[in-house]
Order: C-alpha cells, then structure tokens, then sequence
C-alpha cells in the first residue's frame, strides 16, 4: 500500500519537516518516523492482571503484574483464593481424621501427603509401621511423584506451544493413577495410610502390572527427552529464563526439584530423617548447574526415570510380613512435639506437631513446598518478557492447594 | 496371598525392620556441637534449650530473634528458611459440653502447659532453619512475645522467604513483625477481622451446626435405656 509522496512532515530530530539531505523512499520513510515516535512515546505503566484463572497456575493463582512494554517491572502474587484454613481445621479433629484433609493440600500428590504427618503421630506414639508397610508406603510416595512429574512434563511442552507432549503425559499418568487406585481405591485422595501402617495390602497381581507400567514410564521418559528436551524452540523458551540462585532460593525456602536445578546437592529423601527406607536402594540425586527453566525440567524428566528405576528395585527387594503393627484402639498422642519433612514431589513437605497427650494435636503447621517456591516470584519475575512468566509458572510448578492450604 | 510373587529372604528382612526411631531427648554429635556453638555465640539470649526427636530446639530472648538468624545463616550454615509461625499456648476452650457424650472435638487439657523449651507466655514465634550443603543440619528457634501487644523483630532483612511467612502469622495470630516491608492480608479477605489460628478465635462452622457425623448416630443395642423397639418384642 504505497501512499504516494504526499507524506506529512516526519517528526524528526532537528525540527519538524527538515529532511536529511538524502533520497528516503517514501514508504522506508514513514516506517522510520514511526518507530521514531514509538521510541519516543511515554508508554506508561500498565497493570495486567494474570488469573485468578489461567491454565499455567493449577487452580487459582492471580498475578497482579506492571508491564514497561513487554517487560516486567513488578509483580504480585496474590493468593488465598482456595484457603480453606487446615491448620485451625485440625486443632477440630482427631489424628485419623486428619489424614483426610491433608490428603487435600496437594492433590497431585496427595500419597506422599500423608505419611510425614503419620510418620509424626507414629514418632510421637513410639509406634513403628512393620518394614512391608514401609516398602509400601515409598513405592505409593515415588508412584505418586511419577504421576505429578508426568504432568509436569507434558503440561511444561504445552505452556510453551507444544501440544503433543501434554497427551503424552496425560496418558501415562493414567497408567500410574491406575496403579495407585488398584491400592488404595482412590485416584487422587487416597487416604490410605493409618498410623501403624497401611488400611491394605497390594492387591494380587499388582506387582507384575508395576513392573510393567514402570518400563513404559522408562520408555516414555526416552520420548519426553526426545520430543521435548532435544527441541530448539523449547531451548529457545526454556534456556536462561526464570534464574533462581541456589543461595537466594534457599533463603526463600525454595526446595525440591527447584533448588536441585539450581545445583544444590540436597535431597530429603537421602538427607532427611529416615522414616522410609530409601537408604536401602541404589538410586542417585539429580543436579543441574543452571538454575534456569530448562534445568528445572530436565531434573524432574531425570527424577522420574530414578523413581521409575526405585519403585522396581523396592518391588523386588519388598519384605512379606504384616502391614499393621499393635495400636491402641482409641488413638492417643503422648505431650510431645516433633517436625517431621520429607521430599514431596514439589519439594520440602513438613508438619510440626504439637500434641498435647490429646486424641488430637494441639497444634499443626503445615510446611507446604509450593507456598515458599512461589514466593520467591517477585523476585524472579522482574525485568522477565510477559510470555516468560508463563514459562517461569509451568517450570516451577506448584499446586494451589499446596500454596493456600 | 499378597505378597507370594515377592521373594524376600530372611536377611533382607531383617536389614528393613532396622530401627528407625529416634529417642526423644537423644541428640546426635553435630547436632550437639551446634547447639555448643549458638550457646557460645548467644550467650545468655538462650532462655532454654530442648531436644525433640533428633532436633535441637533454642529458646531465645526477643531482643535477640534477628541477630539469632543472621548467626544461624550466616555462621551455622543454615542458609534455607523452611518457615516461620507461631503457636498460640492458651487451651483451647471446649465447644462441647463433658459428658454430652459429643465425641467430634478432641477434648484438650484444660491447663496451660509449654512445649519443649517452654514458653513465658501465651504467644510463642517458631521457625525452622536448615542447612542445604554439608551435614544438613536444622534448629527450631523459638522466642516469647508480650501477650497484650505481640511484636517481633522481622526476619526479612536475613531471609527473604520470611516476608509470607510473616505475613500470614500476622493475619492468622495477629503477631506484628517490625521492619517488615509490607505487612498485608496474604490468604484473607482485605476486610477480615480477627485471627483465626488464635484459640479463642471459635471455628465458626462448628459452632452454627454441630458436627454432621453426631446427628445420624444409631444408639448401639442395648445400649440406649428407652429402647421402644425391644420393649414390643419382649411384649409380643
């Protein structure tokens, strides 16, 4: 569409109308005094307002961010939209009926959920689960945290522009929630650990389906790395975005996968207590120097080939014997307190609990991994292009029921 | 037979059921050299120490709480904040009446008793430090408030991850931490008044409906005195 030479007098340095003294095509002309006045226009702050409903935040997470442009200058998480105020809720409820609440915090996980807080009450009571109970509860944890990464490692592609990998994960997901329903009975909120040990036992033939669901977890971990990691355009989105610092994401509480991507040797499955037996499997903690999304993904897409690879090691090495051990049958928690954490698939899980020699505790708090993860967001967001925050949200990847609590 | 596929010998038995509990009061060696270095830093701002399950827990004096942390992170290692609350110690006050036989609340002592450490009063701010690199180590730190105004200094400036954490203790226990940035509503409505986690703050849905497993109860037989059914049958 050319416009003839009939231009209005271009707003250029050196007054108004006074041309340099070389021959411009009209139309290069134009093209160069707007991006003169684009450079030179006041754009003003805008607000964005990001959620409370977005694919990216897994439930309701709303960012309140100032735009420069396409940059960054602050932003604000603002959370509490799905608080439902568990720590009151069990000062209100014995221990057995707490299990199923905080089977609700992080409801891709809710599994490994469950057993700090029962490994607590059990700590407090002097009670220990029977080994075959142990082996079952960390092959529920790892299966668990196998069926959040799967989604995760789906779901990132699809937050960049990728929708195939999204299938993908959805569809071994199901493999791994099919698995922990022929247990529990319970997709997501399985409610299956008591304090003593577990309400079941596998079901007959269980093990051989493991075995095999987790060699197509392997297969399809290969696919990911494949589809995914290999792709430039991921790299492109993914490489140097979102930074977080081992030193200042650990003064934030940033934990799990999160801070192992930033190079921090720390897993509490090896660190921690010991109230589960990974101390008896060959398994390794995964680490990546950058700190970036990209190395938040390949750490979890590595931790679930190394869950994979334990829950077949756990399956071979599982002890027969009982699930329960003797418990008195009103359950009461001597005065005590302990903090029990361990390495939930989001990072850091914790409950201290303060017992009071009551049927309930007197106190809880609830230590979520997500809660402390995004709460470094400020930080990390500023100066970031708006389709990076996106990014940055997949890559660090939280629950909003782990947040809100 | 659940567990026939699993071939598990007598030895790998015996390895998995190695104890795993920790005695309460027991402290392990780097735990007790920690604990000998903060008494030697802090001196007489350690109101009271304890242990609980392998952890070691310091009670220092309020004056004290910041530089507590700046030691912790930067002396003891302790670089990763895991969170900071607060525990309100005042009983919590029955909803049920004794002997109503209503069993939905756990029914607490009445008396006024202090955790590990113990406490000088009503409003007591905790946190958990721990240490990502080398041993791994971790502390609780606890310290008193004043139970008419409680304030505290804030341990933004030293961990920067404390911001939510203090701002939900104060929505939540109505705690004030000075030199806190922005002490905002985090998870409540901007209009919310009171402190939830306070124990004289009631649990509102408990107190408008009563607990919905009481009311479709069936008395056991034999149990309840009025028994109408079995009074036809003895009849008959």
């Amino acid at each position: 569409m050319t416009t003839g030479t009939e231009l209005p007098p271009p707003n250029l340095p050196g007054g108004v109308g006074q041309l340099p003294e070389v021959h411009l095509d009209p139309q290069m002309l134009r093209q160069l005094a707007e991006a003169q006045v684009n450079v030179e226009l006041d754009t003003g702050d805008m607000i964005l307002n990001l959620g409370p409903q977005h694919p990216a935040t897994h439930g309701t997470l709303r960012l309140v961010v100032r735009l420069d442009g396409e940059r960054v200058i602050a932003a604000d998480p603002v959370i509490g939209y799905m608080h439902r105020g568990y720590e009151k809720l069990t000062e209100y409820r014995t221990y057995p009926q707490i299990t199923t609440l905080i089977n609700r915090i992080d409801w891709l996980s809710s599994f490994a959920n469950e057993v700090p807080f029962i490994a607590g009450a059990e700590m407090l009571m002097g009670i220990e689960a029977p080994p075959r109970a142990q082996y079952i509860r960390t092959i529920l944890t790892e299966l668990s945290r196998i069926a959040t990464f799967l989604l995760f490692l789906g779901e990132m592609g699809l937050q960049v522009g990728a929708i195939t990998p999204a299938f993908y994960g959805f569809r071994d997901r199901e493999y791994v929630l099919n698995l922990i329903e022929a247990v529990t009975g319970g997709r997501f909120h399985p409610n299956f650990n008591r304090i003593g040990g577990l309400k079941d036992d596998l079901p007959w033939g269980w093990n051989s389906d493991t075995r095999t669901t987790m060699r197509k977890v392997l297969e399809s971990c290969d696919e990911f790395e494949n589809l995914v990691v290999g792709n430039p355009i991921f790299e492109q989105r993914t490489r140097s975005i979102g930074i977080i610092p081992a030193d200042l994401g650990a003064a934030y509480g940033v934990s799990g996968s999160n801070i192992r991507a930033s190079g921090v040797d720390w897993d509490l499955r090896r660190d921690g207590n010991p109230h589960l037996p990974y101390n008896e499997i060959e398994w390794k903690v995964w680490t990546h120097p950058d700190g970036d999304s990209f190395a938040r993904y390949w750490v979890r897409l590595q931790e679930t080939r190394e869950s994979a690879r334990m829950v077949l090691q756990l399956i071979d090495q599982m002890p027969s014997g009982p699930i329960m051990s003797k418990v008195p049958r009103i359950i009461k928690v001597p005065e005590g307190e302990v903090w029990v954490n361990t390495e939930n698939p989001l990072g850091e899980m914790g409950y201290y609990i303060v017992s009071k020699g009551a049927t309930g505790p007197f106190r809880v708090k609830i230590r979520s991994a997500s809660f402390s993860n995004v709460s470094i967001l400020p930080w990390m967001l500023r100066g970031v292009y708006v389709p990076d925050i996106i990014t940055i949200l997949a890559s660090l990847y939280f629950i909003l029921g782990d947040i809100d609590r | 037979m659940p567990g026939a596929e699993v071939e598990a010998t007598e030895s790998s038995v015996a390895e998995a059921t190695a104890s795993t509990i920790v005695e309460s009061g027991a402290l392990d060696d780097a735990a007790t050299q920690m604990l000998a270095r903060l008494e030697a830093e802090l001196g007489d701002a350690i109101v009271e120490h304890g242990a609980t399950y392998g952890d070691v827990v310091v009670r220092v004096r309020p004056d004290a709480w910041r530089r507590t942390a700046t030691f912790c992170k930067e002396e003891l290692g302790c670089d990763y904040l895991s969170f900071v609350s607060a525990i309100d110690w005042m009983p919590t006050p029955a909803i049920v009446d004794e002997g109503s036989g209503d069993t939905s609340t756990p029914a607490q002592p009445k008396e006024t008793t202090y955790g590990v450490a113990g406490s000088g009063g009503r409003f007591q701010v905790f946190a958990i430090v721990a240490s990502t690199r080398g041993a791994h180590q971790r502390v609780v730190l606890k310290t008193d408030l004043d139970d008419a105004q409680p304030h505290i200094e804030s341990w933004v400036p030293v961990y920067p991850g404390a911001d939510w954490h203090e701002r939900e203790t104060w929505e939540m226990f109505g705690i004030v931490f000075d030199g806190h940035p922005a002490l905002r509503h985090l998870y409540l409505p901007f209009e919310f008044e009171g402190h939830p986690l306070r124990k004289d703050y009631p649990l509102l849905a408990r107190e408008v409906k009563p607990w919905p497993g009481l009311v479709d109860v069936e008395p056991m037989p034999g149990e309840d005195s009025d028994d109408t059914d079995a009074a036809a049958v003895e009849a008959s």
